[in-house]
């Protein structure tokens, strides 16, 4: 049986969605899983990953404050000393900053956002898309140790798994770059790339202040994350971090709605793996509707109050 | 400051996208390059850290003899020197066989800080910045939107889901630039004529065989075929209904 090696995510007390899908794309290759957890918090997480499919997990001493450098090194030793043939993590943005150091440390080739990971023979196929999507490919490697990063909303998440044997490993190397503060989003706003639902505002919108018809559609779904065009953000309306597109962020949420984005290729880019995609716009001809499973051509400025109160309504019927 | 920039060459985003007769790469007939975007950051980057602290910059890449195209658009936004590797199979060269190649030259080059675009728009496999770093032995920072260095020392912001950290580190370093971190000049006149000048030296590249083997490359599944539920506030009530009872997703 293979072993393999998944790095997860934690804060708040309990693992990252992100890295449990993760560890369920490991523990559905029929292998071993060792997880590993690092920084404050980690032992208590620990205790909370048997469920979710790890059959032993590693804490990591150190961490605090976490350095991705130090946690590389911790994890390559990991990864040697259970001869595991594969090392996992979540494409979050420190999942995809560590495998690569992981990857050179093993001096192994790295592959990110994987949408696609199986067992084959001895070793692993993975599938990810290349040019922002325009193509899917397929490969495997001849690393002594398949390293890769999963693509999040894409794996399931093992819900009845048993509990795993905990213990724990001393930091391996002396940190060299070390997260000295963090200025933590407004607590209660989901990050583009994690919540279920994306509300996404274009140019369309005429000026910055009209996002908050946005936000009020956001927030009468309850689950939603705000996604922005790059046009947008040029403008200084809203911040990167809620960009969408070839520049921005590529999202894969179980619903996507565009408001006033006309559907350039490059946004395109960013969502068209959304499960479903909504298109609300004035112009019947925007190639945005040509990817859409649904949509409204009409004034988004009438369309999203009447949308939000119905989406209210429908959720509280619920 | 030793200063070195890293680009890639990469299919504009325009690209109509082929897949080769083989079926594990690209068809590359027709196609048109341009310097991946992040790596226009990584080089404003570079040569405004030159403007701020002195020294010089190298623009580094790994591609065709044809490279020395966008090497010279570099030098003309302001780099000093180009270093260009060549190597004819570039475009399936796989991020370990990349990140060695560039690790070994970056440190005959004596490098103090380099920068490399966070991920590149071919691929977008966002690798080879760390893998580079850690092959040197050194810190790396990635996705870095504000950067200050001084005596040795640098602090970046950085963004993660969870907010925008701070990271300090000493150098020599290696940063991966986001969108954000500043906006890339235009050459000037004066710059293309200087960058004709400019030292450009062209060697083969540091044969690496690729760990990475593609099965196939294929385009993505269509989407199923939408349609429009109707027009106005009307139209709401359907899209509902769709989403509840069809797609599931209410």
């Amino acid at each position: 049986m293979a072993t393999i090696v998944v790095f997860v995510e934690h804060g708040n007390g309990s693992a990252k969605r992100a890295s449990l899908e993760c560890m369920g794309a490991a523990h559905a290759t029929g292998a071993e899983v060792v997880a590993v957890v690092t920084g404050a918090g980690a032992a208590d997480v620990a205790q909370t990953l048997g469920s979710s499919g790890a059959q032993r997990v590693v804490v990591l001493a150190g961490g605090e404050p976490y350095s991705a450098d130090a946690a590389a090194s911790g994890v390559a030793e990991i990864v040697r000393a259970e001869g595991a043939t594969a090392c996992l993590a979540a494409a979050t943005a420190d999942g995809k900053d560590l495998l690569p150091r992981v990857g050179a440390h093993l001096d192994s080739v790295v592959f990110t956002d994987c949408t696609g990971f199986a067992a084959s023979g001895e070793g692993f196929e993975l599938t990810r898309p290349w040019l922002a999507g325009k193509c899917i490919a397929t490969l495997t490697s001849a690393a002594p140790v398949t390293c890769a990063t999963t693509r999040l909303n894409v794996f399931a998440v093992v819900e009845s798994g048993g509990s795993a044997a905990v213990t724990t490993m001393d930091a391996a190397a002396e940190p060299k770059a070390v997260v000295s503060a963090i200025e933590a989003k407004p607590s209660g706003k989901l990050d583009v790339m994690e919540a279920p639902v994306v509300v996404s505002g274009g140019r369309g919108l005429k000026e910055a202040g009209n996002f908050e018809l946005i936000e009020k559609l956001a927030e009468a779904f309850g689950n939603a994350a705000v996604g922005a065009s790059r046009a947008v953000v040029d403008a200084g309306w809203r911040p990167h971090s809620e960009q969408v597109g070839q520049t921005g962020k590529t999202v894969s949420p179980q619903l996507y709605i565009a408001v006033a984005i006309s559907g350039a290729i490059q946004h395109l880019a960013g969502m068209k793996t959304s499960k479903v995609i909504v298109a609300i716009n004035k112009d019947a001809d925007a190639p945005i509707f040509k990817v859409a499973d649904y949509g409204i051509v009409g004034d988004a400025f009438e369309i999203l109050p009447a949308l939000a109160e119905a989406v209210k309504a429908a959720k509280a019927g619920a | 400051m030793n200063i070195v920039a890293c680009f890639k060459r990469v299919p504009t985003t325009e690209a109509q996208v082929k897949v080769s007769a083989e079926g594990t790469g690209l068809a590359t007939e027709g196609l048109q390059y341009m310097i991946s975007f992040y790596d226009e950051i990584a080089l404003e980057e570079a040569v405004r850290t030159r403007e701020a602290q002195g020294g010089e910059v190298t623009v580094l890449t790994i591609g065709p003899s044809e490279a020395s195209k966008e090497m010279r658009e570099c030098l003309a936004k302001g780099a000093d020197k180009g270093v260009l590797l060549t190597d004819p199979n570039w475009m399936s060269r796989d991020c370990r066989a990349t990140a060695r190649a560039l690790a070994g030259e970056i440190g005959r080059l004596g490098a103090d800080i380099v920068f490399v675009g966070r991920v590149a728009t071919d691929r977008d496999n966002a690798a080879v910045g760390p893998m580079a770093a850690t092959y040197l032995g050194w810190p790396c920072v990635t996705d870095v939107i504000g950067l200050e260095l001084s005596e040795g020392r640098g602090t970046a912001r950085r963004e993660t889901e969870a907010g925008i950290e701070t990271v300090t580190f000493p150098l020599p370093a290696v940063i991966t630039c986001n969108k954000g971190l500043n906006e890339p000049r235009y050459a000037g006149l004066k710059g293309i004529m200087q960058a004709k000048k400019k030292p450009l030296e062209e060697q083969p590249c540091e044969e690496i065989a690729n760990q990475a083997q593609v099965l196939s490359v294929e385009l993505p599944p269509p989407r199923g075929e939408g349609r429009i539920v109707g027009t106005g506030v009307d139209a709401v009530p359907a899209l509902i209904e769709a989403l509840q009872n069809e797609a599931q997703v209410l």
